[in-house]
């Protein structure tokens, strides 16, 4: 975790001494390095502003969007009123949510079972899991279909067309993926801190819950962020199973506007996309430190 | 094992899993020697019931539709449930259930059922099982018997079903679409017409025409042998008998054409033929074996495209790799000085394309890239048109594009990471014995950065393997091949073809067993890496 962090004393430092360089050795040593990063910021970031700028145009074609900025009009963002699309984002973010915190609920107490306790099975089922994830859930998209046809005969929230259904998909997935990430994690929390609290008297539930939750709380973020993310931009198996326009998601939306009238749509495409991309882009840029970690935490074993 | 006291558990023992009626009965009768009761222990309690509720819901739902599998799962569920979380001997498990049963039915039975379908011929035609689909024949091919007898016939309404009550020799009967004609005792009949039925209401005349499509569309079974026929009607006033124009003989296993005297036999591929080759147009479904494989590597209309589509997956997640992985290299390098100012903004700004939710991104693209009217033909390029998506080397390039811009970010930050952690002695000590910027980096600085980011590496070619949405939102697989007879083209890979092949997306007719076999192909494959990493990063070694 945090690797990415500079001392803050050796960066003044280097400010310090930066302008006491000569221009050539400067451009030779540092330079060279803004200038990529400039080339490097303008292509990663002019999709995005083309796609605000797109979004603020008042003609709402693709044709119209080319010109940057040459209309600001809310038009667009007033547009999505008319349309399902706010439907479709409320239907998103409850699915996101709900996966996200079943997710590390659920994740987090295996981790924890297979941290703490030693149990016959146990590493047969550590050994199981391994195998489990490699084989992507989404693969088996038309065993889903087939299961939930069935599934939905005898209950219906639990068959095609439900959101609560494909939240249980997802949930499905939520052991395979992230409880290794969690278990390595759950290992660096000292036992003794277990053992202590054991000998106060308190339950394995009480040192789970009030002491072991506390201390892997960045973990459990990383986590509940990563299967946010994921579910948010699922698109598959939300394809699949939810089958009526007011169940969607806005993976399916957006794809649906963009895949029957591309030209045409492209106004109400590029303001969806923005508002859209917002909550996961804010998710990530405050807790970029975090997830970062996560990341290398998770298999970079240096 | 754990070793609590007794008197510091509350969530023991003295507990006998309770009746599905109700869990929350026997606690009352708790031992009052054992001290009070934990808030925990009261909501645990809640819980259960709660899931002990829906579980009977579920068991007795699975039960009135007569579903087997699910009924015996939901039991199994209910019951392990009860146990684990009321035994003291299950304490591990009390942690691990809840999402141990979501992978248990939502990962491994699915895959498991991958397999088996892969080696069924399910799909179009091949729906269900064989005396299904004999009752879909017969009923499919009804038809009014010439000269056949006409009933007075009344449109009735029981249990929210549309229903019919004829007058067969001065006896009452009434049936609807899922129960057969049966005689209606204390039934009213006046002038030979059904007017009052006891556990049903007779629809009035305007009621009927309000509901006119659905009553021309009933068919009540005349009896519960399908052979038998049903009683339609056209004017909701007198009902006719159709008879199917097949009879089925389950001892010889053959369907007749009465008309035609044609016998058609059941095949063990599921289709009823007839000797000159024709078959009837619904069947069943049964074990091919391995010949949705075989259709995959042998049958020339899948061979060909999949064979192509097969190389394109692996230059496709090899590439995409590769090129994030370089870019994300050299930009690492770049930034990994500490004198540069404004890292932190760099940074900030270069993850951009990472946290736009990838379909985003793809969707974006498609319209940046479009040939008549994208950004980048209309204004970068000066209004050329080049086919970026449409060409089949320039869409395989944009696929490759759009993914270098989704995720050099990702190669960028993992890079950043594991430069800054490189140990800085080993870097010492090369400077110490001489080695030159360039022989540091070679010896030294690559090779420590390799084994860091291996790893990462190969998730990241598994998950490009089945990038199944960057595909679909930029490309849609496409331009088609020209030569192939099925729905597939040039920037497909695996993942998306498998959804082609299905036909879930309605493009195609639905073969969900040749689809399970490319997805088991698919498994094979990206196990098959996965295996080898697990193998390298020895995390195998950490489960002890």
């Amino acid at each position: 975790m945090a690797t990415t962090h500079v001392s803050p004393t050796r960066t003044a430092a280097a400010r310090a001494a930066a302008p006491r360089m000569r221009p050539h050795r400067w451009f030779a040593e540092l330079g060279w390095r803004h200038l990529v990063g400039v080339v490097a910021v303008v292509y990663a970031v002019f999709p995005i502003v083309y796609v605000i700028s797109a979004s603020l145009t008042d003609g709402g074609t693709l044709t119209g969007s080319n010109r940057l900025f040459a209309s600001l009009s809310p038009a667009n963002y007033e547009a999505l009123g008319g349309t399902m699309f706010w439907t479709w984002l409320g239907n998103s973010l409850q699915i996101a949510i709900a996966t996200g915190v079943g997710t590390v609920m659920m994740g987090a107490a295996a981790a924890y079972a297979f941290s703490r306790f030693r149990f016959t099975g146990r590493r047969a089922g550590l050994t199981a899991l391994l195998i489990i994830q490699m084989f992507p859930q989404m693969l088996a998209f038309v065993a889903i279909f087939l299961l939930l046809i069935g599934l939905g005969n005898v209950v219906p929230s639990l068959g095609l067309n439900s959101k609560l259904a494909l939240i249980a998909v997802y949930l499905g997935g939520a052991l395979g993926v992230n409880t290794f990430l969690m278990y390595g994690f759950f290992n660096t929390v000292p036992r003794e801190l277990d053992e202590a609290a054991k000998i106060d008297g308190a339950t394995h539930a009480q040192t789970y819950w009030t002491i072991i939750l506390r201390l892997v709380t960045p973990i459990l973020a990383v986590v509940a962020l990563l299967s946010f993310i994921a579910t948010f931009g699922e698109f598959i198996i939300a394809r699949l199973v939810l089958q009526s326009e007011g169940n969607w998601t806005v993976a399916v939306g957006l794809y649906g506007w963009v895949s029957s009238l591309l030209e045409a749509n492209w106004g109400l495409f590029a303001a969806g996309a923005v508002i859209a991309a917002l909550p996961v882009l804010l998710l990530f840029l405050f807790l970029q430190r975090y997830i970062v970690g996560g990341l290398t935490a998770g298999s970079v074993k240096g | 094992m754990s070793t609590q006291a007794p008197t510091v558990d509350g969530t023991s023992d003295a507990v006998t899993p309770p009746g599905p009626s109700g869990p929350t009965g026997r606690r009352a009768g708790r031992d009052p020697g054992r001290g009070p009761v934990r808030p925990g222990t009261l909501v645990k309690i809640a819980l259960m019931a709660v899931v002990n509720a829906l579980g009977v819901f579920g068991i007795l739902a699975a039960w009135r539709e007569g579903s087997t599998g699910i009924l015996v799962s939901m039991v199994a569920l209910v019951a392990v449930a009860d146990w684990v979380y009321f035994s003291r001997r299950s304490l591990p498990m009390k942690y691990i259930l809840p999402g141990l049963a979501f992978l248990l039915v939502y990962q491994v039975y699915v895959v498991a059922y991958t397999g088996f379908v892969a080696f069924t011929n399910y799909g179009d035609g091949h729906n269900s099982t064989k005396e299904h689909a004999v009752e879909a024949l017969l009923v499919q091919n009804e038809r009014r018997v010439e000269g056949s007898a006409s009933y007075p016939l009344t449109v009735v309404e029981r249990g929210g079903q549309l229903g019919f009550a004829v007058v067969e020799d001065d006896e009452a009967l009434v049936g609807t679409a899922d129960q057969p004609l049966t005689p209606a005792d204390g039934a009213t009949v006046e002038d030979g017409r059904v007017t009052q039925v006891p556990d049903a209401t007779v629809l009035s005349r305007p009621e009927v025409l309000a509901r006119q499509a659905e009553v021309t569309q009933l068919r009540v079974p005349v009896s519960e042998d399908p052979n038998d026929g049903s009683v339609r009607t056209q004017d909701a006033r007198t009902g006719f008998v159709s008879t199917p124009s097949l009879t089925w003989d389950p001892e010889a296993d053959t369907m007749t054409d009465v008309t035609t005297g044609t016998v058609y036999r059941a095949t063990s591929d599921g289709w009823f033929r007839s000797d000159d080759g024709d078959r009837l147009n619904v069947g069943w479904r049964v074990m091919v074996g391995f010949d949705n494989f075989r259709t995959a590597f042998g049958d020339e209309r899948y061979a060909g495209p999949f064979l192509r589509i097969l190389v394109w997956t692996f230059a496709f997640a090899i590439g995409s790799v590769v090129s994030t992985f370089l870019l994300g290299l050299f930009l690492a390098i770049t930034f990994n000085d500490t004198r540069l100012r404004g890292r932190k903004i760099y940074r900030t700004l270069l993850i951009f394309p990472y946290a736009i939710p990838g379909f985003l991104a793809a969707l974006l693209w498609s319209g940046l890239l479009n040939r008549s009217f994208g950004f980048v033909n209309q204004v970068l390029l000066g209004g050329a048109a080049v086919p970026w998506l449409t060409d089949p080397w320039l869409a395989k390039l944009s696929v490759l594009g759009v993914n270098l811009w989704l995720g050099f970010p990702y190669m960028f930050l993992i890079c950043t990471g594991a430069l800054q952690s490189l140990p800085s002695d080993v870097l010492e000590a090369a400077k110490v014995d001489g080695a030159s910027a360039m022989r540091t980096w070679r010896s030294v600085t690559l090779p420590l950065l390799l084994v860091a980011t291996a790893p990462l590496l190969i998730s990241s070619f598994a998950f490009n393997f089945n990038n199944f949405t960057l595909i679909y939102m930029l490309t849609g697989g496409g331009p088609r091949f020209a030569d192939a007879s099925v729905p597939l083209g040039h920037t497909d890979i695996l993942i998306s073809m498998v959804y082609s092949v299905s036909g879930l997306d309605g493009t195609a007719a639905k073969n969900y067993g040749l689809a399970s076999a490319l997805s088991i192909v698919i498994f094979v494959i990206v196990a098959t890496i996965s295996a080898i990493t697990f193998k390298r990063t020895k995390q195998f070694e950490e489960i002890s």
